[in-house]
């Protein structure tokens, strides 16, 4: 069997990922899935990615995944190392960052993303680890691509927090909340792949990863989920992109 | 001046039960033996301050030092869960935990403005978050010239900060490189402040990218080698990415935690 015939849903997820990045686009980059994509992109057709971790490492260039945002590795690799403050004041804030690229546990259909409890926030079922430096990158960055996995307890239809705001209740949210930059342009799941709709700003289905099918995409979300008119498959991975991913190697075990 | 004091000096000396605590390091150069000299010293009532609350800050919240936690992203890096944090807020063990909740760029901004002496710094976020309408110490305001709406936080200035550095030299300036964080602005902040460090040198020859904090703005300095571990240093040794994924296992249960407290902490 031809190496590109078989792989994984996750493996396609980081691939139709690094494909939305290209060279020299100044990248914030939230630790595991998003980390993942960027660094194959990297290896691949972006070696000129400009990738800023949220410790500061501005251009860093790992040779391995790295396990946590401020491993060693993005340190001594990074064009230069800035302060916390300094790299969210002065780097995020003003809006210089192209691409915040961004993982959460949850979704709704506005893109808005719950990475801090499910329950009730005063006494939660399962307390996660919070804001980290998501809600302004979610708000800051020029553009959003957010990466996680499909199911009916990860896209919800009522979040039960908002760490992140992506469209909030609709059109003409983030303009009345004064967030700058235009927000999530699309979520790339180990199904296919969502984008807002132009005028309703909710998520709908766009790109179908291959050998997906689209009643499997709908029963994965918790909402009445919008298919495109036209919807397309996403292209398969090539034998040099599975290489590629396979050659990574994690910095954690 | 700073003086050159032991660690277990340092603690005893500079904190009391129920202060307010900032533990600062951005992944790299954690005070992880400071944080255990706070355990063996049987604190209690602390207000504890970090962004990235780590595995220090499971170890004091499981050993019951900590009253009230002030964070902004409160994981295992890479990992997973802080189960001893977990558990404490969700089913108050070893007793029930207060947190006072902010994203990276709100608890940055707030040891920015307690290190510059202002009530509150101004950012644009939170608006439209959870966050916003949970936490406290964050506030609407508008600015002045432009009319646009924007968010107060207030200022943060720990009764004692503690930092750990790679170097100080035998007057007790210090010196740190590597990923900094935002620990100057903690010892800014801090009403006092305590830097534990690898080595006391003669000379603190310079370093790309090095900070250097004079003896005059730092209360104490304490000697701890390996006092980041599993952490890291830059320049002494690297992160142990193996053990964070090791504190999985040892956090989950609450027996195995105390027992390994025990063994390697107490």
């Amino acid at each position: 069997m031809e190496l590109a015939d078989t792989y994984t849903s996750d493996e396609m997820m980081s691939i139709a990922a690094a494909r939305q990045l290209s060279n020299n686009q100044i990248c914030f980059i939230g630790i595991g899935l998003p980390s993942k994509a960027a660094n194959l992109a990297r290896r691949l057709h972006a070696p000129d990615l400009i990738m800023i971790y949220e410790s500061g490492t501005l251009g860093a260039k790992p040779t391995k995944l790295p396990l946590s945002i401020g491993d060693g590795e993005l340190a001594e690799t990074a064009d230069t190392i800035v302060s916390v403050p300094e790299i969210f004041n002065y780097l995020l804030q003003p809006g210089k960052i192209d691409i915040g690229f961004l993982g959460a546990a949850q979704i709704d259909r506005y893109a808005n993303l719950n990475s801090t409890v499910i329950g009730d926030y005063n006494k939660p079922s399962v307390r996660l680890p919070g804001a980290g430096g998501a809600p302004e990158i979610a708000s800051s960055s020029k553009r959003v691509i957010v990466m996680l996995r499909q199911s009916t307890k990860s896209f919800v239809d009522t979040l039960p927090f908002v760490t992140s705001v992506g469209f909030g209740a609709g059109p003409g949210d983030r303009e009345k909340l004064g967030l700058k930059g235009a927000g999530p342009v699309m979520v790339i799941t180990d199904l296919g792949v969502l984008e807002p709709d132009s005028d309703t700003r909710e998520l709908v289905l766009t790109h179908i990863h291959p050998n997906i099918a689209v009643e499997k995409v709908i029963e994965s979300t918790g909402w009445k989920l919008r298919i495109a008119n036209q919807l397309k498959v996403t292209e398969s991975p090539t034998a040099s992109e599975l290489d590629a991913i396979r050659s990574l190697v994690s910095a954690g075990k | 001046m700073a003086e050159i004091v032991s660690l277990q000096e340092g603690i005893g000396s500079l904190l009391k039960n129920g202060d307010t605590v900032a533990l600062e390091g951005f992944t790299h150069l954690i005070p992880m033996s400071a944080g255990h000299e706070i355990i063996r010293q049987r604190f209690e009532e602390l207000t504890v301050v970090r962004l990235t609350p780590d595995l220090i800050s499971d170890q004091l919240i499981g050993s019951g030092c900590v009253k009230k936690l002030v964070f902004s992203w409160g994981g295992n890096p890479g990992v997973g869960s802080l189960h001893r944090f977990r558990d404490a807020v969700e089913h108050g063990w070893p007793h029930p935990l207060e947190i006072d909740e902010h994203s990276h760029a709100g608890l940055t901004n707030r040891f920015v403005a307690g290190a510059s002496g202002l009530p509150f710094a101004v950012m644009r976020g939170y608006r439209g978050t959870g966050l916003d309408m949970f936490t406290a110490t964050v506030a609407p305001i508008t600015c002045p010239f432009t009319g646009e709406e924007l968010r107060a936080v207030a200022a943060i200035n720990p009764d004692l900060s503690v930092i750990h550095a790679q170097r100080a030299d035998r007057n007790g300036n210090v010196q740190l490189w590597g990923i900094t964080g935002v620990q100057k602005e903690a010892v800014l902040a801090g009403r006092k402040s305590l830097v534990t460090v690898e080595e006391i040198v003669e000379e603190l020859d310079p370093r790309p990218g090095d900070v250097i904090i004079p003896t005059w703005l730092i209360t104490a300095v304490a000697v701890s080698p390996g006092g980041s571990r599993p952490s890291y240093a830059a320049g002494y040794y690297q992160r142990d990415n193996d053990f964070y994924i090791a504190w999985d296992t040892i956090s989950r249960d609450r027996e195995t935690f105390l027992s390994w407290m025990k063994d390697n902490v107490l």
